[in-house]
């Protein structure tokens, strides 16, 4: 929202300079977005007079002017074609910066010869081209210009040429001064202040806040001198409770008053002419949004009523707009001729040459108008301001003030107003409880500053006498009718400590909660601490990534199109690859590795911890952390280091489960799920056969084919929400360390088994072969050969066995190692290396 | 030969053989020769037994002097030699120490994430807990709850993200904010409550200063006696600490969200005049947060009477607080996974953020 600062001294005596507007402004709530303050913006040109204009002699077009300035004669290079001697207009020095055209002047020659400045247009200034409509009404003194040039009356008028300011200015005078311009606030309206969209509303305001008198005098009606002949007729109440109307018979239209569209100018709306600019400076003067019709293109009665799919009629906008479905249509016996409160028709609008004007004021339903504004896409002024809630009482002064307006510069005879329907009543009366103030704010304001500010603001609580003061006391308090946002006792509250200040709130440390200091972090909170720095900490970079990703992509990893639901799909993506919910997040990180690698990084590792969504239900959403490596091929004076592989991923995945106090033995090695990882070089981590916990290997070369990757890419995936919770305990206390007194023994055995057998089996099957004594097993190398028999390999083994009190006997060992190899054969078929 | 001169003689011949020998073996041979069964000294002590005792006792401690002397001069000159012998190998061991070590990547966490446990430890130290809810939401949640009336402009300021309906013609949303962990919180626990809730946000924008996925962070608290004037005092002390620079200034104003009131945003004094923001120092104001007293219409959404309970609430955005306090000009890269970026604008994982060991 914009307004001048005379717009604003209207409504309000001060004398406060602009800081303290801005600052005040501020305070109440106004968010100042920008203050524009001509005098600053034109501070670099001043005016000056042209003494002669001689030909440039290079250039039909230039002339070279010696021109009287503020800093003393100057020869100035200029192109305007009214140049001429005794011109009075605006002068640029070197140095100063042009906004129109965005350059700074500098002393270059044009076309040979050194300008020592710069003669501006308006254009050149952004301000007004002929403000003054001087250089129209002198074409004359200048037509020869055009005529030598060949140039057509019209074309030299468009092409206009540099500002014609008043003879009577003296040179070096600001041109600030000359165009009086006025400083131009504009701020940002809050959804809940459609009062604020009016410059009385915002006058209002500064005056509770003690920046001056808030004056506003009462409209006065105009009487009709005849009834209106326009019938007024309202089809749907809760559309459009309540809408005046009013014939002005007998106007000349035309430009508005100078002052009117100075002002219109100023905060951004071109004048048209008086009748279309009394609806909007009435729209930004006091929040009113009003319609004008030419009388003569209406065809019987006005009336308001819901729209049907049939309806359509061109808009102002001067587009169609149809399917009008329970929308609030403005229509009349051609049909459709406007949407209420958001947009007129070009059938029945005003123009230059209307004569009976038809003025509308009513009251739309704000939800409505919203529903409509977003259906039909409409911007507009009326619009903005119906869907936020204007004054539902404002109606009939809105109507009189334009009919003044109107009368006094259209002329004309003003019919008797017709009022159809009934003002709404406007927000209910608040209880408001003066304890809320000190309890909700802190700050313990006396009843009697409440009261002012209350009133200030246009509200009237009815104060009962000081005897009756108590904790549970309220103030039945009538709401004014341009507040919609006050509700209840909490709305009262803010409107006393906005204008007192929230400088004023008192500053108290919230008190320590009560009881003993708690663990305020959960444990699947500090599980993704942990798993994150575990990562971070073996050279993984952590990334965001989007939550979405495209369907298709997901659809591979979830096994196919088929299993794509409905409830994990954006209706209203904001780009088409981005429109489902992902069930993983490797495929962002696989192509976020691959765009590195694009930018020549020849080592990627990334990982992210954040939520995928198998399901749209608020307990579905998983929390995994997950991990890609693109790795470079390793180069190394030493000799190759071994190639980060599926092992290289399952001794990061192990890294994590240590961390977070999961011992890794205890998950079972399963075949991958899902057709995006490679089928022999990735594997699972279950818990029992359904629940996966964690997968890491290759991704499948055709996955990362489609997905645009160059493989092979290696990736881990952990479901942080799917790893147990450690069993609860009454206290901290571990159990005694139970240190082994006996040194260990370590045998190792190599088995010769059947390709397909895995080694983990072997090793789990020589623990079990004595659980008491057999502490670890560890697999450290598998040989195949001639000497081992094709489609045979010969896994090794060593196995620690931890004898207790008395060390083992040779015998001991034996026996031992013999149930080692007896489990390992039942179990897998194995034969001891000979 | 008096006994005396055969002393004097051996140890002069053997001490020279001794500091002359050149390797262990010949220490080894000399120590035979001398000290061994039938080396020169045994043999002489040998002899001791046919003397009168007198004469034994004189010359029976020379000759232990002697062997004693020589086993001495023995074990010295092979420490000598080892020593040596190390030096010699030590020397051909010398490695040129110019050579790189193996390639080990490094690693480093999003400043997002970084930022998020900052303020978890500051808001942890005040008392809050760590609240967390789904991102794919309901319009209850999301809207409702928190005072947005249906086809109120307010909702028209969240350029919502709605899932494809489902039968019944109701469908879901991504949360537009953190709030509805909030409503979440209250529907869960019974007052005193006062909680931080992060998250990933979704909202319909994207340009060089929105992303359609953000990070937000809420706080809450319930009570029966929380004012204002708590709210104020919280949030200057939390910033103060957050931006780890000697002096930060906040101010105050009246803003309008639908689910507090009274409502405000929260400024932070800062500087803009050299091109980029600087905080704590200055004459600009940046806004960082918005907060209030939680609207009664919420308090009642959420079952608890705002007759006997209040409080306060504010969120903030994460990305643009991270912005602010480690100089990143743009958002886009945010979620780029970009390695150059990570690693330039990205924390380290050994120090965990806390209150007392500092933040970062």
């Amino acid at each position: 929202m914009k307004f001048t600062l005379p717009w604003l001294k209207d409504y309000l005596d001060t004398s406060a300079g602009l800081p303290a507007i801005l600052e005040a402004m501020t305070q109440a709530g106004l968010e100042v977005e920008e203050a524009h303050d001509p005098r600053e913006a034109l501070k670099q040109f001043t005016v000056c007079r042209i003494i002669s204009a001689a030909q440039h002699p290079n250039a039909d077009k230039l002339q070279v002017c010696q021109v009287e300035t503020v800093d003393g004669m100057k020869e100035i290079v200029c192109g305007g074609l009214n140049a001429r001697p005794g011109l009075v207009t605006a002068y640029a020095p070197i140095g100063a910066y042009i906004p129109g055209s965005g350059i700074t002047l500098a002393p270059k020659p044009v076309r040979g010869v050194v300008s020592n400045g710069m003669l501006c247009s308006g254009g050149e200034m952004k301000t007004d081209e002929d403000p003054f409509r001087l250089r129209i009404a002198r074409f004359d003194d200048w037509k020869f210009r055009a005529e030598a040039l060949g140039i057509s009356e019209e074309q030299a008028i468009a092409d206009g040429g540099i500002i014609e300011l008043p003879d009577d200015l003296k040179v070096g005078s600001p041109v600030a001064d000359a165009l009086a311009l006025d400083t131009v606030i504009d701020f940002e309206v809050t959804p809940n202040r459609p009062d604020w969209l009016g410059v009385v509303g915002i006058a209002r305001d500064l005056g509770a806040k003690g920046l001056g008198k808030f004056k506003l005098e009462p409209v006065k009606p105009v009487k009709g001198t005849f009834p209106c002949p326009v019938k007024v007729r309202i089809e749907d109440e809760s559309a459009c409770p309540v809408f005046a109307g009013r014939l002005i018979r007998g106007v000349k239209n035309k430009p508005s008053p100078d002052w009117m569209q100075k002002r219109l100018k100023a905060i951004g709306i071109n004048p048209k002419n008086m009748l279309v600019d009394v609806t909007n400076y009435i729209s930004f003067d006091r929040c009113r949004p009003l319609h004008v019709y030419d009388a003569a293109k209406l065809k019987g009665d006005v009336r308001a009523r819901l729209g049907t799919a049939q309806d359509s009629f061109v808009g102002l906008d001067g587009k169609t707009h149809s399917n009008l479905n329970e929308m609030c249509v403005i229509a009349d016996d051609s049909g459709a001729i406007g949407l209420g409160g958001v947009m007129g028709g070009e059938s029945t609008g005003c123009s230059i040459d209307t004569v009976d004007v038809f003025i509308e004021s009513a009251y739309f339903d704000a939800n409505r108008t919203a529903r409509t504004g977003r259906a039909t896409g409409i911007i507009s002024d009326a619009r903005f301001r119906n869907e936020r809630g204007i004054d539902p009482h404002s109606c009939l002064d809105g109507i009189e003030l334009a009919t003044k307006l109107i009368l006094e510069v259209c002329g004309g005879e003003a019919s008797e107003v017709v009022v159809a329907g009934k003002v709404p009543e406007g927000p209910k009366p608040v209880a408001f409880k003066p304890r809320d103030m000190k309890r909700l704010t802190g700050l313990d304001m006396p009843a009697k500053r409440m009261e002012q500010i209350l009133r200030a603001l246009g509200f009237e609580p009815i104060v009962p006498p000081k005897a009756q003061h108590d904790e549970q006391m309220i103030w039945a308090t009538k709401v004014p009718s341009w507040r919609p946002d006050v509700e209840g006792s909490a709305d009262i509250v803010e409107e006393l400590i906005r204008i007192e200040g929230y400088d004023k709130l008192p500053e108290e440390m919230l008190p320590a909660p009560e009881g003993p200091v708690r663990v305020v972090v959960t444990p699947m909170q500090n599980r993704v601490r942990v798993a994150r720095r575990v990562l971070a900490g073996r050279g993984f970079l952590e990334t965001v990534t989007w939550s979405f990703m495209h369907h298709e992509t997901a659809a591979l990893m979830i096994g196919g199109a088929n299993q794509l639901q409905d409830a994990l799909t954006i209706d209203n993506p904001i780009a088409s690859d981005l429109d489902y919910m992902r069930p993983s997040m490797l495929a962002n990180l696989a192509q976020g590795a691959q765009r590195n690698a694009d930018h020549g990084a020849d080592d990627v590792r990334l990982f992210e911890a954040g939520p995928v969504y198998p399901g749209d239900k608020p307990n579905d959403q998983r929390m995994h952390v997950a991990a890609v490596v693109k790795a470079a091929k390793g180069r190394d004076w030493q000799g190759p280091p071994p190639p980060y592989n599926a092992f290289s991923a399952k001794a990061d995945l192990f890294a994590m489960l240590i961390a977070l106090d999961q011992n890794p033995d205890k998950f079972q090695v399963g075949a991958p799920e899902g057709s995006f990882w490679h089928p022999g070089r990735a594997a699972t981590l279950r818990l029992g056969p359904k629940q996966i916990v964690a997968s890491f290997g290759e991704l499948h070369p055709q996955f990362l084919k489609q997905l645009g990757v160059d493989g092979p890419v290696l990736a881990i995936e952990l479901a942080l929400d799917a790893l147990p919770l450690p069993k609860a305990k009454a206290t901290k206390t571990r159990p005694v360390l139970d240190k082994a007194d006996q040194t260990p023994v370590r045998r190792d055995f190599a088995f010769v088994v059947e390709e397909k057998v895995p080694a983990g089996d072997i090793a789990r099957l020589a623990l079990k072969g004595d659980p008491k004594l057999v502490t670890a097993a560890r697999v450290f190398d598998v040989y195949r050969g001639a000497s081992i028999g094709e489609g045979k390999k010969s896994v090794a083994v060593e196995v620690t066995l931890q004898p207790r009190g008395a060390a083992m006997t040779d015998e001991q060992i034996e026996a031992v190692a013999q149930a080692i190899i007896k489990s390992v054969a039942k179990g897998t078929g194995a034969v001891l290396r000979g | 030969m008096a006994i005396e001169q055969q002393v004097q003689e051996i140890e002069a011949s053997a001490a020279a053989a001794i500091a002359s020998s050149s390797d262990e073996a010949a220490l080894e041979a000399i120590r035979v020769a001398e000290l061994g069964k039938k080396g020169r000294v045994s043999l002489l002590m040998r002899e001791l037994g046919g003397m009168s005792p007198e004469q034994r006792q004189v010359v029976g401690p020379a000759l232990n002097g002697l062997k004693d002397r020589l086993t001495a001069a023995i074990t010295s000159r092979k420490a000598e030699l080892e020593l040596a012998a190390l030096n010699v190998r030590l020397e051909a061991e010398r490695e040129d120490l110019t050579l790189p070590p193996r390639y080990e990547p490094v690693g480093a966490l999003h400043p997002v994430m970084q930022v998020f446990e900052e303020l978890a430890a500051i808001f942890a130290d005040m008392g809050f807990a760590v609240a967390e809810g789904p991102d794919i939401e309901d319009d209850f949640h999301n809207f409702t709850a928190l005072n947005f009336p249906p086809g109120h402009p307010a909702r028209e300021m969240h350029d919502t993200f709605f899932m494809k309906p489902a039968a019944d013609g109701s469908r879901k949303l991504l949360r537009t904010h953190t709030s509805p962990i909030q409503v979440r919180a209250m529907l869960a626990n019974k007052p005193p409550i006062r909680v931080i809730a992060p998250g990933r946000v979704y909202r319909k924008d994207w340009d060089a200063t929105h992303t359609p996925m953000f990070h937000q962070i809420e706080g809450l608290v319930i009570d029966d006696k929380v004012h204002m004037g708590h709210l104020k005092a919280c949030l200057t002390e939390a910033f103060s600490r957050f931006f780890e620079v000697p002096n930060t200034t906040s101010r105050f104003r009246p803003h309008f969200f639908p689910f507090t009131e009274p409502s405000a945003e929260m400024d932070i004094r800062c500087d803009r005049s050299g091109g980029e923001i600087k905080v704590g120092e200055g004459n600009d104001w940046l806004e960082i947060l918005g907060c209030g007293m939680v609207h009664p219409n919420v308090l009642r959404s959420c079952n608890i009477d705002p007759e006997v309970y209040q409080g306060f609430a504010f969120g903030l955005g994460v990305d643009r607080l991270a912005m602010l306090k480690y100089g990143m000009n743009d958002l886009r890269p945010y979620f780029e996974a970009d390695v150059e970026w990570i690693k330039h604008y990205g924390f380290k994982p050994w120090l965990l953020p806390t209150v007392t060991g500092g933040l970062s």
